[in-house]
């Protein structure tokens, strides 16, 4: 069953676009990663599928119920951690994760003691003397704490530190171990090729591409690199060479289709260092922007 | 309804509900501690306003209120109580989704497992809990003051009743206008303004619809629907216009939940 089942779904916040057509599912126990430019709709997508916003047209599933009749029931298995944090400025942290937990049945308070042991988070401090990354870290308890089957990560690092910024990978890597979904925003590519297994790519409100995050990195793309003597651009003026680039005696480019071809248009040259390498997926990405 | 939501709503209120509350009660029994002096010199009193210009009597109601009975006095003390009451109830409706939407927790609030209408219900049932404390409050030191100061004189407890239970209806009338007004604009950045706008253009319309005389303004202000100085005058409510004030809190709380459980709610922009 797909957790996430997403078809042709459109915002339109008056006259301004949030998303168009957007459609895409996602499998239980998948960690998707949704990646795009800032403004690109990314959290327009999330907020639709938490019924913060109600759509212009079509439809959205989370666990097989509609988002817009079935809100409530539906926000029993989710956690969410929103890009900005805001809370209730007045309260304590232990009391912020109190009144969240108190929304969901169960007793939460030994998970609580749990994830503020790892992410370091002190119980007593108010959340208006938190920092930024502190702050986070509380968003980061919050959405937890009550064991969600689904988790929205909206752009979750921003503000951590590397080492938190592992931790949280790990906590992450550990919640899908244990079954849970993962929908995980963001626009630093490295995270999501880290996490994920297959990915979004969403620009300027629309999908522009949907697949396994190997089947990105290697069935399109290869980054070549050559370096020679008295090397002209021309002789890689081949179909499927892009961004051809050169610096020096370097010549890059990417080339998709049979490798083949490439190779033998090298072995004519005499060359002092080459690579052949899979494009890190900030280069396939920057790749879709243009 | 849920009890997380309200007792959480309940509470972020309670600071404001006490000073809303003291202060009113200081209001009301410092009023009322100087009726002894007014009724003793009642004749002097009503002769002395009847120097002012009719409109500036008009406007302060004075032409109809007789300041030598303890019922007249008090309702010339109630037009007070009712513009701070409107303030408070204005500054509840206008802050009760839009606080939350203003300081970005909505975001928290509405990502948890309830329904828009169990939330709105809940911060209405908080809200409306708020400002019961503060009728009580104004209800105890009313009758305390009529205890201590009414200096023998006469006055019909029913006719009180009706005076104090107006209250309640004056409360939730600006309570859901501030309400439906908060859900029709996109954003209310700062919800005092908003109050205090509400609040005082309410009792300036009714104050200068006296003035004009003929002009019938009046009759869109709750200062006017739930006039004291009517109620004390007639010892009853004007009913025609006390109904149209249910009417209108019916009709602007359902329209509260229309367009709430429709709402986008405004990402941190």
């Amino acid at each position: 069953m797909s957790i996430i089942e997403v078809n042709n779904l459109t915002k339109y916040y008056g006259k301004s676009r949030g998303i168009v057509d957007v459609s895409f599912s996602e499998e239980e126990g998948e960690i998707f990663g949704f990646i795009g430019p800032n403004g690109a709709g990314k959290s327009t997508t999330i907020r639709l599928l938490l019924s913060l916003i109600h759509p212009t047209s079509g439809i959205a599933q989370v666990f097989g119920k509609d988002v817009t009749t079935h809100g409530p029931e539906i926000r029993r298995d989710i956690g969410y951690l929103p890009s900005e944090v805001y809370y209730y400025e007045g309260m304590k942290v232990k009391e912020l994760l109190k009144y969240s937990a108190s929304f969901f049945e169960g007793d939460c308070t030994q998970r609580i003691k749990e994830l503020s042991d790892i992410m370091e988070l002190e119980q007593n401090r108010r959340i208006s003397d938190l920092s930024y990354g502190n702050k986070k870290k509380v968003g980061i308890v919050q959405g937890l704490l009550h064991s969600p089957k689904l988790l929205f990560l909206d752009e979750p690092t921003a503000g951590l530190d590397p080492l938190m910024q592992r931790k949280f990978f790990d906590l992450i890597r550990q919640e899908n171990a244990r079954g849970v979904t993962v929908f995980f925003s963001s626009h630093i590519l490295g995270e999501v090729q880290r996490l994920c297994n297959r990915v979004g790519i969403i620009r300027e409100g629309k999908i522009v591409e949907i697949s396994d995050i190997r089947t990105l990195q290697q069935n399109n793309y290869k980054k070549v690199n050559v370096t020679a003597e008295g090397l002209s651009p021309a002789t890689f003026d081949l179909p499927g060479v892009t961004n051809l680039q050169v610096e020096d005696s370097t010549i890059h480019f990417f080339f998709k289709g049979d490798i083949n071809t490439v190779l033998q248009m090298i072995s004519s040259v005499q060359v002092t260092d080459l690579t052949i390498e899979e494009p890190t997926l900030e280069e396939i990405f920057m790749h879709y922007y243009e | 309804m849920n009890a997380t939501i309200y007792r959480h709503e309940f509470r972020a209120r309670l600071k404001s509900v006490i000073i809303w509350s003291l202060s009113l009660a200081t209001l009301i029994l410092f009023f009322l501690s100087m009726f002894p002096l007014f009724s003793d010199q009642a004749a002097m009193m009503n002769e002395f306003l009847a120097r002012y210009p009719a409109q500036l009597r008009a406007a302060f109601g004075f032409d109809k209120m007789d300041l030598s009975t303890v019922l007249g006095f008090y309702s010339f003390t109630l037009v007070f109580v009712e513009l701070c009451l409107a303030i408070q109830a204005g500054n509840y409706g206008f802050g009760l989704v839009s606080i939350d939407e203003n300081e970005l927790t909505a975001d928290f609030l509405l990502s948890k497992p309830v329904s828009r209408t169990q939330v709105l219900t809940s911060k209405l049932l908080a809200a409306f809990t708020s400002l019961l404390i503060t009728d009580l409050v104004v209800w105890v030191s009313t009758i305390l003051g009529f205890l201590l100061f009414r200096s023998g004189h006469d006055y019909d407890p029913s006719t009180l009743v009706l005076l104090l239970l107006s209250l309640v209806i004056f409360q939730l009338v600006f309570m859901s206008i501030g309400l439906v007004i908060s859900l029709l604009v996109r954003r209310i950045r700062s919800v005092t303004p908003y109050g205090l706008g509400l609040a005082f253009g309410a009792y300036v319309i009714n104050g200068f619809s006296g003035v004009f005389g003929d002009v019938k303004l009046e009759l869109i202000t709750p200062f006017k629907h739930l006039d004291p100085t009517f109620i004390v005058l007639h010892a009853s409510y004007d009913a025609p216009l006390v109904l149209l004030d249910v009417v209108v809190i019916l009709v602007a709380i359902g329209v509260s939940y229309w367009l709430y459980t429709r709402r986008d709610i405004p990402a941190v922009s």
